[in-house]
């Protein structure tokens, strides 16, 4: 089955409310053509789930800068000054996850988990609301899974059937959040034959990407 | 004397330097942190973990828009180095595979407490990987200015900013003095060449003991 994608095919699936999971880490690994067929599709009130908001110009920064996002799940938003400005003026709300939980919660959300215990944010602001289990003497919080409708991935090559390589430190959130979301699009830079890819060197298979932008 | 900002940051890189072991696996902060490989003696080789995803940072040789550090800048890989995802990174973080996580500091307490993450209606930056690593890396240190710009003490009994981490802290070092965490409080391990007593107690709010 060929999986490969136009950005015009695209453009119907994206709806207003969507919760949307985006790889990525300060914009690298980030797929910038995915984050431009969301802007075009004039999609709003995302719910939008990714490591931090990079910068205005680079990552899903335009989305928060065009006001698309209406509730974000992020570990970091200080580089993006609008994220802040946002979430101050009540236009955004804003749920700061420690990058770690954030990785857990996804995979758990996307292996069948009703959760993870983590030490991270005890005795913080982060542990507020939360229960808490005692396990061997120690303190965890019971951080719950996160899944998406929609996760837009980008990898550096991928075969046919949707089996993906990574590149360098572009790989971040991207093989987590393939898991995780009901519909799996990733863009890559080279796609190639059924087989060209070692199976030894596939990171994430094919069986979790339903689409391919090239 | 007034110290030009960069030569603080230089005389705070060279003591956490001192920390360091051959062969440990450390985590940098952004900031005075990632100045540290600058002043490791010869002997003494660390393994730098990324949490964006990969162990080995290396110095830049070639700018690769697809390798970055934890700040986002380009970086480079050294040999023996290896790339990972996000989990993967974490799970080294969280599972004590991290010997030392050196990060910056708005204010630590006498209860090992770190706060650095949001000013309450001024900063929101958000954790980012911070709290996975203070509380999962065996030792943390605190890199920091001793005082705040407008030159009040960062080093307070009780921090007052939402914190970081609760009771994480080892070791605050500033370009006064070296403290380290006990369950008794702070002890004064050092003060920095050319600074007295009288500066470090005036300079923190906080009480510690005189090793």
């Amino acid at each position: 089955m060929d999986k490969t994608i136009l950005v015009d095919e695209l453009l119907p699936i994206f709806k207003d409310g969507l919760t949307i999971m985006i790889g990525g880490f300060m914009g690298v690994g980030t797929s910038a053509k995915l984050v431009a067929a969301l802007m075009e599709s004039n999609v709003k009130d995302i719910t939008l789930i990714v490591s931090d908001t990079a910068t205005p110009e680079k990552g899903v920064g335009p989305l928060i800068v065009n006001s698309r996002v209406r509730k974000l799940i992020v570990s970091h938003i200080g580089t993006n000054p609008e994220t802040g400005k946002q979430m101050i003026a009540g236009d955004i709300e804003v749920e700061l996850v420690p990058q770690g939980t954030l990785a857990e919660r996804i995979r758990s959300g996307g292996s069948g988990l009703g959760g993870i215990l983590t030490p991270t944010g005890v005795g913080t602001s982060v542990a507020e609301g939360k229960e808490i289990i005692r396990v061997d003497g120690r303190d965890y919080l019971l951080e719950t899974p996160l899944r998406a409708d929609v996760a837009l991935l980008k990898a550096k090559k991928a075969d046919k059937s949707g089996n993906l390589v990574y590149n360098r430190s572009a790989r971040n959130f991207n093989p987590i959040m393939a898991l995780a979301a009901d519909l799996v699009i990733a863009e890559v830079d080279e796609i190639v034959e059924i087989g060209e890819i070692d199976p030894e060197d596939v990171v994430t298979t094919g069986i979790l990407v339903d689409k391919i932008l090239v | 004397m007034v110290e030009s900002s960069n030569n603080v940051k230089g005389i705070i890189a060279k003591r956490v330097a001192r920390e360091m072991n051959d062969g440990d696996v450390i985590n940098l902060g952004i900031g005075i942190p990632t100045l540290v490989p600058n002043y490791l003696p010869k002997d003494v080789n660390v393994i730098l973990q990324s949490e964006n995803g990969f162990i080995g940072l290396g110095p830049l040789s070639e700018v690769d828009p697809d390798l970055v550090n934890a700040g986002g800048q380009p970086t480079g890989i050294n040999p023996g180095g290896a790339f990972f995802d996000s989990l993967f990174s974490f799970q080294l973080i969280r599972g004590g595979h991290v010997d030392v996580t050196v990060l910056g500091g708005l204010e630590v307490d006498a209860c090992g407490n770190l706060a650095n993450w949001v000013i309450p209606g001024k900063m929101v930056a958000g954790m980012g990987g911070a709290m996975d690593l203070v509380t999962g890396a065996k030792k943390v240190i605190v890199a920091m200015e001793h005082c705040s710009k407008k030159g009040s003490s960062k080093i307070l009994e009780e921090c007052r900013l939402p914190l970081t981490g609760k009771g994480v802290v080892d070791l605050i070092v500033t370009e006064l003095a070296v403290f380290s965490v006990t369950d008794e409080g702070l002890v004064l391990e050092e003060i920095q060449e050319g600074v007295n007593l009288e500066t470090v107690l005036d300079k923190t709010e906080a009480k510690f003991k005189i090793r």
